[in-house]
């Protein structure tokens, strides 16, 4: 659990001339299960974006796995905030999921019966098999973050990083989720996640990024998780 | 006159099978913008070629396309006004100027604002080129050879065009140009659209983009059907545009927007899960619920026996409206009727245990 998976050094991002991430450095350990925590407009979807390279940021440097090229976000298995894709597309589950396999596909290849059986147990870890056949926009809340979690798992990627994945969903979801990505981290994965929920932070997690604009206490839950630096971040709200 | 329909048919293929993808993208719009910008690239073409039949005419009008989508793009990402506005400002913009550029200085030649804009796709076996020894319409020749590119655009691509449709941070995450599928698809866009404006003109161009696809988007809920039922609608649209053009003496493409429009309200309202059929759906639900509520009456002791009057004061229902009902019930074998009175059956009984549990009503 010592290596440092990804690295984040000197992180600058502004939309226009407002700072969302100031001089930001944070370190993501290799098997953690880590969340990253600060109130509304903190800045954590920010940096996440930035990690995958969807935002260019002003200054500061990025490392995955050593490596700064987009090859190495192939690595990763990407989880959007709610609402960033077209719900009305005509696909059905068993295609969202399928399209955790294309990264190993590259231009022009189709998947084929072998991805389609990784992408059947995917949806069966998640107990969404019976609707893989539904189109995506007939689901709930709770089912449309299963098909994104199942996505995620067919990718077969070594670091999962969701921005907020637990985000107005039902509670069986949540603890099918967390007791997936528990498992998860028993096969060697490791997970980046933004979390809003300051009550199950210490349930949930192994590691705490606690930030507002730059980063306010990072590491071990049983170090970082006190009232203090919980206070620090969301009393210093807009303080730059 | 044969070679009309075909004309209008692959014309309708050609543009519908890539209009799928312009739906799903909420790029109709731009779609709509680009059809009449390439104008610019046409008249630029011919000014240098000075052949109305230059190829190169359809190399400039792609140009124009593209530099289309690009400026709306770099207009977009000011922040400044909205994406509808910025598509307004370059569609006005290029459109004027090639208008300008063709009454200044290109009156004396056939390029017909008229034409162009409103397209006669009655001429198209006028204008004739050889081909392997054939003699065959060149909008035929044309829009068939778009017809396999844009095809084989959609098959080799489908993988690609899907995911960066549904999900383009998903699809640039994991290692595909996003960028480079939107201008390859807006690229045989503008060139399916010159090859077009013969046929079908720049107005209703988008039409045959688009049009079938909203009407296939009603029914379908998977990307490959999508394709397939747009492909059916587009042939449809086309044939019976065709035929009431030729035998009301209409202009084709118009009566094939005409009818367009009139099929996707037909769907919309008859569709499983449409307005007409909700309509119906819910009336026989409403008569069905009624029903229950007269046996379930009758299945208590002290209405064993009911007159029609009784069960129309009951339910405030109207005399007639309580014997039509009584009747089907009685029809159906749910009650038996001696003189005025009727009484359950032991179908009826079974019946009202059904009821409550469906309408998750306690046991009697
Ligand atoms: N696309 C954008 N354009 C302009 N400002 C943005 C944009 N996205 C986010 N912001 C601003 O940047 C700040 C950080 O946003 P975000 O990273 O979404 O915060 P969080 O995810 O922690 O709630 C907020 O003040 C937000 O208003
Ligand atoms: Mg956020």
């Amino acid at each position: 659990m010592d290596k440092d998976i990804i690295k984040v050094n000197d992180l600058i991002v502004a939309y226009d001339d407002e700072p969302a991430i100031w001089h930001l450095n944070m370190a993501l350990k290799e098997n953690s299960i880590t969340a990253i925590v600060g109130p509304n407009g903190a800045g954590k979807s920010t940096l996440i974006k930035s990690i995958m390279q969807l935002i260019k940021p002003v200054s500061g440097e990025v490392w995955i796995n050593g490596s700064k090229s987009r090859k190495a976000l192939k690595e990763i298995a990407y989880v959007p905030q709610k609402g960033e894709v077209n719900w009305d597309f005509p696909t059905t589950v068993l295609d969202v999921v399928m399209m955790g396999r294309y990264v190993h596909k590259g231009w022009l290849k189709r998947p084929n019966k072998k991805d389609r059986e990784i992408a059947m147990s995917a949806l069966r870890v998640m107990k969404m098999e019976a609707f893989r056949n539904r189109q995506i926009s007939e689901l709930s809340g709770g089912q449309r973050q299963r098909v994104f979690l199942a996505r995620a798992i067919c990718q077969n990627a070594g670091i999962y990083i969701m921005d907020e994945p637990l985000q107005g969903i039902d509670i069986t979801t949540e603890k099918l989720i967390i007791k997936t990505i528990k498992s998860l981290q028993q096969e060697g994965k490791t997970f980046l996640i933004v979390h809003h929920n300051l009550d199950t932070v210490e349930e949930y997690f192994d590691h705490a990024v606690i930030m507002n604009k730059s980063v306010i206490a990072a590491g071990d839950i049983q170090d970082v998780w006190t009232k203090e630096n919980i206070d620090k971040a969301y009393m210093e709200m807009g303080a730059g | 006159m044969i070679e009309v329909l075909i004309v209008l048919i692959i014309a309708s293929l050609a543009t519908s099978i890539l209009g799928v993808f312009l739906v799903l993208r909420n790029q109709a719009m731009t779609t709509d913008a680009i059809s009449h910008t390439i104008l610019l690239g046409i008249v630029l073409a011919f000014f240098i070629t000075q052949d109305i039949r230059s190829p190169l005419l359809i190399i400039g009008a792609a140009l124009v396309g593209v530099l289309t989508v690009y400026l709306i793009q770099l207009i977009n990402q000011t922040d400044l006004i909205k994406n509808d506005a910025s598509i307004g400002i370059v569609f006005t913009a290029l459109f004027a100027l090639a208008v300008i550029l063709i009454s200044r200085y290109a009156d004396h030649v056939h390029l017909d604002i008229d034409v162009v804009i409103a397209g006669e796709v009655l001429f198209a076996p006028l204008n004739r080129i050889e081909v392997f020894g054939f003699s065959i319409p060149r909008a035929l020749w044309q829009l068939g050879i778009l017809l396999i590119v844009n095809g084989a655009f959609v098959a080799l691509f489908y993988k690609e065009l899907k995911v960066s449709s549904f999900d383009p941070k998903f699809a640039y995450v994991i290692g595909f140009s996003t960028t480079l599928i939107y201008y390859m698809l807006m690229t045989l866009v503008s060139i399916t659209a010159v090859a077009a404006f013969d046929a079908v003109g720049a107005i209703l161009v988008i039409n045959f983009f688009v049009a079938p696809v909203l009407t296939a988007y009603l029914i379908v809920k998977r990307l490959d059907h999508l394709i397939y039922l747009t492909a059916l609608f587009a042939v449809l649209n086309s044939t019976l545009g065709y035929l009431i053009g030729y035998n009301l003496d209409l202009s084709m493409s118009g009566a094939t927007a005409s009818v367009a429009f009139i099929i996707f309200t037909i769907v919309f309202l008859f569709k499983p899960d449409g307005y007409i059929v909700l309509k119906i759906k819910k009336r026989r639900q409403r008569k069905e619920f009624m029903h229950a509520m007269i046996l379930m009456l009758m299945n208590e002791d002290e209405h064993e026996t009911v007159t029609p009057g009784e069960i129309s004061r009951h339910f405030s229902l109207t005399e007639p409206e309580t014997k039509k009902q009584l009747e089907t019930l009685e029809v159906e074998g749910y009650v038996t009727r001696a003189e005025d009175r009727y009484r359950l059956t032991v179908r009826g009984e079974e019946f009202t245990h059904y009821s409550r549990i469906k309408y998750g009503l306690k046991a009697h």
